[in-house]
């Protein structure tokens, strides 16, 4: 991680890896999306619903990993102060507030057919609703520090706080048991038929990559920004 | 109860949102780094 703390350095691998990412995720996400529309059986009890699961639970893996990816940039940040973590907790944000937003809305739609119900406020939906507040709060004091010229400090100790939400969202249908399905996969084994699953991976590690590249862009935009801002700073001084 | 209509609606929204998102992140860094080349350049 520290060999990252140059910013040139990791330009030269940021480049790269936006387009391999991007590019590999695409074929990924559009290889498990089409297996899942086209090439899997429907559900005997859900029907046709079951295939918004190879858009909705990529989106719930993506919300709540851009926020893990947010605590670790927090801790990078306060504990060895990397001079790019603030940058990555930055990019990682809007990310996570969009994936987040999409199994919301998608896991409404799925509630619809199946439920009976676009909402209930349950303990999954809820704190779900809550990691989406969240990140709007993370994107409104993060942009607002770096407004005022601050390191991102205030910033970094909200988003290690609200890391908090991640096992409450996790253990959610086990605490509080109501309308969502308990956890599908766990040590045992998953309770999904293989013949409806393996689409799922695909779809899973296809909008990681696709949200991997976003990120690498946000953060090559940021980095050009600074630039620029020291740039006009210099020649103001001048 | 249509079942498919449900499933097209959540694609929509899943890839409108991913390809918003892409595009919006692209552009951004785009402008960016045209603007630090620029003033590079000066």
């Amino acid at each position: 991680m520290h060999r990252f703390a140059n910013p040139a350095r990791f330009l030269k691998f940021a480049k790269p890896a936006t387009v391999w990412l991007f590019v590999i995720g695409l074929a990924l996400a559009v290889a498990g999306l089409v297996g899942g529309l086209a090439f899997t059986p429907p559900d005997y009890l859900q029907g046709e619903t079951v295939r918004i699961m190879y858009v909705h639970v990529p989106s719930a893996w993506l919300g709540m990993g851009g926020w893990t990816g947010i605590a670790i940039a927090s801790i990078a940040q306060l504990v060895w102060r990397h001079p790019l973590a603030a940058v990555a907790g930055r990019a990682l944000a809007p990310a996570g507030a969009t994936f987040a937003a999409i199994c919301l809305v998608t896991g409404s739609i799925w509630g619809r057919p199946t439920w009976g119900t676009w909402w209930e406020w349950d303990g999954r939906l809820t704190s779900m609703l809550i990691l989406f507040f969240l990140y709007l709060g993370y994107i409104a004091l993060a942009s607002a520090e770096r407004e005022r010229g601050g390191e991102g400090r205030i910033a970094a100790l909200f988003g290690l706080i609200g890391a908090i939400n991640l096992p409450i969202i996790h253990y959610s249908v086990t605490w509080w048991r109501t309308l969502h399905q308990p956890q599908s996969f766990g040590t045992a084994g998953s309770a999904i038929d293989p013949s409806i699953l393996w689409p799922l991976p695909l779809a899973t590690l296809g909008f990681s990559c696709l949200f991997g590249a976003a990120v690498l862009m946000r953060m090559r935009a940021e980095l050009a920004e600074t630039k620029v801002e020291a740039r006009i700073r210099r020649a103001a001084a001048e | 109860m249509n079942h498919w209509a449900f499933v097209t609606a959540a694609y929509v929204v899943a890839l409108g949102g991913t390809v918003a998102l892409l595009a919006w992140a692209y552009a951004t860094m785009r402008r960016a780094e045209a603007a630090a080349e620029a003033t590079k350049r000066k």
